[in-house]
């Protein structure tokens, strides 16, 4: 366990270093850089700014300098607006936190007792319903469904206030959010069901005369949902790209809508700021995911 | 006497009760079949192979094959377009040179003004069958683009992620010991990188970066949008595949049959190719299927974001991003690219789980 644990830790760090390298050079790649309009300064002025922002430097130096500055909590200044990374990043990860943290809830929830419904329920209409609709929504793109959502529930029919910053309804965006992850977690829930239903244990608990409900909570239930585990750091990354169109669509103040119009606005320091926070999520997650989920189901053996 | 009849009595007892329990025919009781009838029993199973096997049994699942028809149907339609459809994805249509200001935002099956008096004196014009968009262009031509686009990608994708991942996989698991675990390694670190941020960041930087380079050539008739899409597909996400036909042969290379094969004496391309790499065919084609849906959700999604295709070349992602300023006045707009997106999507996924469903021998029971 401990050996496992420090080789996905390693790993986990050298992950986060290579994005690190992946972000600082391939933005530096980009021909053309931030100052670079239709009216080009004269030199003395772009002299004088790239000596500002440490452009003057070699390369490797400003990697240096900036991953110092970063973990000090700098992430330097937008050269969009020049206000401070840090603080357009911290005004929009609440925002973006919630409505993440919120949509996954939604998605957990309602995917496992729909994915429960379907494996009790193994091909009557119930089933059939859930995996009609679960198959449906895997289909459709997030941007479809947020706009369609947002046509519809608050432009035409009214029943939800329009986003505003001020007050903020969670509501759409949230669905919105929720609906793949959700139908994935149907889906995993109910082939997972069905297979711990099938296993010689739950034979036993039958011949022994338990009563179903308990089978089905007590020794069914347990087994059954431990993969969804597994699909938790996943998920967060389709929520961290999903918010980036949800966030769009419902013109929502959050990080993913910051992180696309960072790279729409080619502000080097807020991308490499937005990737890396991004990405030092998605790594942690999955890190955390695979530890307890092999915590959780002792089965597993360690390679 | 006596002791004679009981003898009698009691051998003829002892052959009855033998040929009763008996499991030797009695042949006396059959008749010799003549050779009309021998020739009557000689029935020959078609031989099946595996594919012949995995069609059959997708055939019998209905869902896949209306789906596959309505796959095919978009493809034709597709290819078929440009033959009977006189208006470029890119032309902000004319009447009889004139430019008519009414054209823009038509909808489904109406006419501008100028057309219609066009009509009037007798011309015939051909209909907009999704109405203009706000410039004058022909909808139904940029989705039908668009929607080519979308298939144009996702299959190249695939098949970039396909041949890399195929390669890869199957040195790795060939060679084995340190080379696989080095190659395994780096597979761990691609897959661990957060693919969609790499993405978008890619397909940005590498946009810029190339417009330079392949100026001139025949790439640049691609466009540098799709070429750097293919090239991050190319970087990312071979890894999946790669970890796939690794672990199938890995496991393959173990089997019985494989060691019956080396014992007398096959050569290893043989084994590779006749016994190994056939035994693996199946999961590799499911997860190339599964992959088309994947790389077309992510080509939209980044057009959406006006990350992907560049105007005014249509994408399905980017019709749909244009489609929301207008919503609450053209609908129809938004519903059909929207339509069109979901219905590949969802054709393609259902083939593809299809396919598993027939070809997998694992769920065969």
């Amino acid at each position: 366990m401990l050996g496992y644990t420090l080789k996905r830790i390693m790993l986990a760090i050298i992950t986060i270093f290579l994005v690190l390298l992946i972000t600082f050079f391939t933005m530096h790649a980009v021909p053309g850089g931030p100052f670079t309009k239709e009216k080009a300064p004269s030199p003395a002025v772009q002299a004088v700014l790239e000596s500002r922002f440490n452009l003057d430097k070699p390369l490797w130096e400003q990697f240096l300098l900036y991953i110092g500055n970063f973990f000090q909590g700098d992430a330097g200044v937008s050269l969009k607006n020049g206000r401070e990374v840090g603080d357009i990043i911290s005004e929009g990860v609440g925002t973006s936190l919630t409505l993440g943290l919120l949509g996954a809830l939604v998605a957990i929830v309602i995917g496992v007792t729909l994915g429960i419904v379907a494996a009790v329920n193994r091909n009557r209409w119930p089933d059939r319903l859930v995996i009609f609709l679960t198959t449906l929504f895997v289909s459709v793109p997030s941007f479809v469904l947020a706009t369609v959502l947002l046509y519809i529930f608050a432009t035409k029919l009214n029943w939800f206030p329009i986003w505003t910053a001020a007050k903020p309804n969670y509501f759409l965006p949230v669905i919105s959010l929720s609906m793949y992850p959700m139908a994935y977690i149907t889906r995993m829930t109910k082939s997972s069901m069905l297979d711990v239903l099938g296993e010689d244990y739950i034979r036993t608990a039958q011949a022994k005369g338990v009563s179903a409900p308990v089978i089905f909570f007590k020794h069914a239930l347990r087994n059954g949902i431990l993969p969804i585990i597994t699909y938790l750091g996943p998920m967060l990354a389709y929520t961290i790209t999903g918010s980036m169109v949800v966030e769009t669509v419902f013109t929502i103040n959050g990080m993913g809508r910051a992180f696309v119009q960072s790279i729409m606005n080619r502000d080097y320091p807020l991308i490499m700021a937005c990737t890396i926070i991004l990405a030092f999520a998605m790594v942690f997650m999955n890190l955390i995911c695979d530890l307890i989920y092999k915590v959780v189901d002792p089965r597993i053996r360690f390679e | 006497m006596p002791e004679i009849q009981e003898n009698i009595k009691h051998n003829t007892l002892e052959t009855a009760a033998r040929k009763f329990f008996s499991l030797k025919p009695d042949l006396s009781v059959f008749d010799p079949a003549s050779s009309d009838e021998k020739a009557q029993q000689i029935y020959m199973r078609p031989s099946s192979t595996f594919f012949k096997d995995g069609i059959h049994n997708f055939r019998k699942n209905k869902l896949a094959i209306t789906m596959f028809w309505i796959l095919i149907l978009i493809i034709v339609l597709v290819l078929v377009t440009p033959l009977f459809n006189p208006y470029g994805y890119e032309e902000i249509i004319r009447v009889n040179g004139k430019r008519d200001k009414t054209l823009g935002n038509l909808a489904p099956f109406t006419w501008s003004k100028l057309e219609q008096e066009a009509i009037d004196n007798g011309e015939k014009l051909f209909p907009h069958i999704f109405g203009t968009d706000s410039l004058g262009r022909d909808y139904f031509v940029r989705c039908i683009y668009g929607t080519r686009i979308s298939l144009f990608v996702g299959f190249f994708a695939a098949l970039i992620v396909l041949i890399i991942g195929l390669i890869y996989g199957a040195i790795s698991g060939y060679f084995g010991g340190k080379v696989d675990l080095v190659m395994m390694r780096l597979v761990d670190l691609i897959n661990s990188l957060p693919d969609t941020l790499m993405i978008i960041l890619l397909s940005v930087v590498l946009k810029d970066a190339l417009k330079e380079k392949i100026q001139g050539t025949f790439l640049a008739t691609v466009g540098t949008n799709m070429i750097s899409l293919f090239i991050v597909f190319g970087l990312l996400y071979w890894g999946g595949m790669a970890r796939l036909v690794r672990g199938q042969i890995l496991s393959i290379r173990e089997m019985d049959f494989v060691m019956a094969a080396e014992s007398i004496g096959t050569s290893k391309p043989r084994i590779i190719f006749r016994h190994v790499l056939p035994n693996c065919i199946s999961v590799i084609i499911i997860s190339t299927a599964l992959q088309i849906p994947s790389a077309i959700f992510t080509e939209s999604f980044l057009s959406f974001l006006g990350l992907g295709v560049a105007v005014p070349t249509p994408s399905l992602g980017s019709l749909a991003s244009d489609a929301r300023s207008s919503l609450s006045a053209y609908p129809y707009k938004l519903i059909f690219p929207a339509i069109l997106i979901s219905l590949l999507v969802l054709s393609l996924n259902i083939i593809g789980d299809g396919l598993r469903d027939a070809f997998d021998p694992k769920l065969q029971k």
